[in-house]
């Protein structure tokens, strides 16, 4: 830059054309059908192997072997740091009631804050793996947390349920492992 | 009659800002030169009715008139007079409101002061102020209304969000917006110099302190933004490369840049394309934020209420107006001829650099800011944050930082670096120094360059004061000393953060102490509170800093009932060398409570930094307008000699 040079004629325009640029960006993200959710490309296709150290004292950790044993169960990913968790307790727990098994994952978090996010909320899992990497996590193709899924019992993922689980939620999940366990 | 009152003045401002585009317009051609006189009038006036609106909300808010929609939706009798009055703002209506309030003072300011541009430039640059003004009105008459009345009054207003219910809030938009609307002067300088051909130094010293002003604002707003956001949200960071922030950082980035740029026309005539586009990417930053924000495409903690008309339409205005401005710019700037020459050492390489590493952070964040958007539209679902901004940014910050630290060593047009060889070596020395012994402290590779530049910096920025009399400094030299120290003091806040943070997340019983770097916490009891629309469970913590003189802290989670919400008040306790940072979490059920602690060293030199960086802009303006009066009088009392003479 040791002298200046009159700018080129059509580097004069390079500003609008980023600026149109940007206008289709934005009208793409504008005037698409809001879809904000990732649906897991694993739907159909079997557990990836791994194996989880258990997230609090009182409930072991989480295998693929454990969801693979004949039984179609609801595997949670969930995290003490995460509000729609909470939200979605008494769901899990209606589910429970109702002889459903279910196994959870927790995500990126700490042994202290699981067990008090548990007393708090209840605990409605017979198996808790701590996720401490996600790895588990992006290996089922959830992209959040809480996720809900279906597994049938050869370890085969049938069902995603993205966000929290609402009361109108239960019943369709009900529905969806006994298909799973067809 | 409060609210008609309120409409019928923003109408007759609207109709008035349409007068002066098209008498501003009109009177730039030959046959309508008489139209000239009525421009700054009109200019002024619109400017009274647009801020006569707007008290006339404020008005609505104090009072708690709930026949007024936007008053129910938003407000609550229950609430502190300031949080209603603040409450005026706290509302996407409310909000544009301001905006435009802004822009119209802004136009009337520059109608009622600015004496300095060739008539015509001045001209078309309110002309400009009226065509961007303009399309706010419309938006605002047409799709947020402010003023609408409920068919029967609401029985109670919904309340304002809690997190909103702090003198921060209170105090930090209407600078923001006084910053980034007030750039759109500088917009409109731009184009009215894009119109006349008359870019030059003459345009820059008339332009520099309308940009200098719109800046301290847009500095002081951010500030006091970031530590709103660092006390009231309680998660102890001070940044979070939030959307909302982006758009507040991105007009400085270009702000910042302008005002170098200006400053290089003013004083070499050179630059002159780059300061005009400047000109234009400043405001435009402002409005693409505002879309952003407001059109609800990006997913924000400053989440307004969210409605795609409006997205639309202010798409639709940053098409005319942005893509207007640089059609203008593409047409005009081969015929704005080229400037002065300068060689690569010299002040102005120096300031041409220190622009173009600013314009690629600001290239940086806006990337980062729409990449959501961009990999939702090739189908992907992906959000970045700080892993993705702090390095990325860094890579160009780094080098600018060191541009900085000897750039204003250098003389105008012609230099060599072994002049100032002596002067360099000290922060150099500085520089390596901090970063061995950071290396030494095992401290992250981000955090060890912000120190050490922090370091070097602080002493480089008073080198320009080296061998003057401090007496005979003249302000603006003052200024750029004071903003470039205070920049060094930022960068030392924010590294030390980084670096040197502590954190602690326990459970405790009442009487239980607990250490976190140099102190020792002890809960003493939690106990209930009550505030005027809430409760709150307090923590009484006593704090004592390596054992010395015990002190209390009150972190509180609130409780509000209008709307229901809770939000966590931190308690801070600051030091000079650093800030204790405690926030009450939940029960566990068994007795303990959580307790979230942070010792945060030099942490509060961040907002130190940037009140500094404000202080020199105002030092700054205060050395500019202060010669451009001088001046004036000068040309004044020659111009009555004259006269007297001739008589």
């Amino acid at each position: 830059m040791s002298e200046q040079k009159p700018a080129a004629r059509w580097s004069l325009w390079l500003p609008l054309a980023v600026f149109v640029g940007f206008i289709g960006l934005v009208m793409v993200g504008l005037y698409r059908p809001a879809d904000r959710e990732v649906a897991s490309t694993m739907i159909g296709k079997p557990l990836p192997e791994f194996a989880l150290r258990a997230a609090v004292a009182d409930r072991p950790g989480l295998t693929r072997a454990d969801l693979a044993d004949g039984k179609p169960r609801l595997l949670n990913i969930f995290a003490s740091w995460c509000v729609p968790c909470a939200v979605e307790a008494p769901q899990l727990a209606t589910l429970k009631g109702q002889g459903i098994e279910i196994a959870g994952v927790a995500i990126r978090d700490r042994p202290e804050d699981v067990a008090n996010f548990l007393a708090r909320h209840g605990n409605p899992f017979t198996r808790i793996g701590a996720d401490d990497r996600s790895i588990v996590q992006l290996g089922i193709g959830s992209s959040g947390v809480p996720e809900t899924f279906v597994i049938d019992g050869k370890g085969t993922i049938r069902y995603q349920h993205i966000g929290e689980i609402r009361p109108e939620h239960v019943a369709l999940l009900r529905e969806k492992l006994k298909e799973a366990g067809q | 009659m409060i609210a008609e009152f309120g409409l019928a003045a923003l109408w007759l401002a609207a109709a008035l800002a349409a007068l002066q585009l098209v008498a501003g317009a009109l009177a730039l051609t030959p046959r309508g030169t008489a139209l000239a006189a009525i421009v700054r009038p009109v200019a002024m006036v619109q400017g009274m009715l647009v801020a006569l609106s707007f008290a006339a909300l404020i008005t609505l808010f104090a009072q708690t008139d709930l026949s007024v929609e936007l008053v129910a939706k938003n407000s609550h009798s229950m609430k502190p007079l300031i949080y209603k009055i603040s409450g005026t703002w706290g509302n996407h209506e409310g909000s544009m409101l301001l905006w435009v309030m802004v822009m119209g003072l802004s136009g009337s300011f520059v109608a009622a002061v600015e004496r300095r541009l060739p008539e015509p430039t001045m001209l078309a640059t309110l002309a400009g102020q009226a065509f961007v003004s303009l399309g706010f009105y419309a938006f605002l008459l047409i799709s947020s209304n402010p003023f609408t009345r409920l068919s029967s009054p609401a029985i109670e207003g919904a309340g304002l969000n809690p997190l909103l219910q702090d003198p921060g809030l209170a105090f930090h938009p209407p600078p923001l917006y006084i910053g980034y609307v007030g750039l759109s002067v500088a917009f409109s300088f731009a184009i009215g110099a894009l119109i006349t051909r008359e870019v030059g130094p003459a345009f820059a010293r008339a332009m520099r302190p309308w940009v200098l002003g719109a800046w301290i604002f847009l500095t002081l707003g951010i500030t006091a933004g970031s530590y709103w956001a660092y006390y009231e949200l309680g998660w102890g960071g001070w940044w979070f490369w939030d959307p909302v922030e982006n758009a507040s950082l991105m007009p400085w980035l270009a702000a910042t840049a302008l005002l170098h740029s200006v400053s290089v026309l003013a004083a070499r005539n050179a630059l002159r394309a780059w300061t005009v586009m400047l000109g234009v990417v400043a405001f435009s930053m402002s409005m693409v934020g505002t879309f952003l924000v407001r059109s609800g495409i990006l997913t924000s903690v400053h989440a307004f209420a969210v409605d795609p008309e409006r997205g639309s339409f202010i798409l639709g205005l940053l098409a005319l107006n942005i893509g207007g401005a640089l059609v203008l710019f593409g047409l005009r700037a081969s015929s704005v001829t080229e400037g002065e020459r300068f060689t690569a050492t010299s002040r102005e390489s120096a300031l041409v650099f220190n622009n173009v590493m600013l314009s690629a952070i600001l290239g940086i964040v806006l990337v980062g800011t729409l990449y959501p958007l961009l990999a939702e539209a090739l189908g992907a679902k992906v959000s970045v944050g700080p892993p993705y901004f702090n390095p990325v940014g860094a890579i160009f910050a780094v080098p600018m930082l060191l541009v900085l630290a000897v750039g204003p060593l250098l003389r105008w047009r012609r230099d060599s670096l072994s002049r100032i060889k002596l002067q360099i070596a000290i922060p150099a020395v500085l520089l390596m120094g901090t970063l061995i012994w950071a290396a030494s402290q095992s401290v992250g590779v981000l955090p060890a360059l912000g120190l050490a530049l922090a370091a070097a910096l602080a002493v480089a920025s008073l080198l320009p004061l080296r061998g003057r009399k401090l007496r005979q400094v003249k302000l603006p030299v003052w200024g750029m000393v004071t903003a470039h120290f205070g920049i060094a003091v930022a960068l030392l806040g924010m590294a030390s953060d980084a670096a040197f943070t502590t954190e602690r997340l326990v459970a405790v019983r009442a009487g239980q102490a607990v250490d976190v770097g140099p102190w020792q916490v002890t809960l003493q009891r939690i106990e209930p509170v009550a505030g005027p629309n809430w409760t709150a469970l307090r923590g009484d913590l006593a704090v004592s800093y390596k054992g010395g003189a015990v002190t209390e802290l009150h972190p509180a989670a609130r409780t509000f009932w209008a709307p229901p919400n809770e939000t966590n008040e931190a308690a801070l306790k600051t030091r000079w060398n650093g800030q204790l940072y405690a926030v009450l979490g939940q029960a566990t059920g068994d007795g303990r409570w959580q307790l979230r602690l942070w010792w945060k060293p030099f942490v509060p030199m961040i907002w130190y930094g940037g009140i500094l960086i404000a202080l020199g802009g105002l030092l700054a303006l205060f050395g500019r307008l202060s010669s451009d009066l001088r001046r004036l009088v000068a040309r004044d009392k020659i111009a009555f000699r004259r006269a007297r003479q001739g008589r």
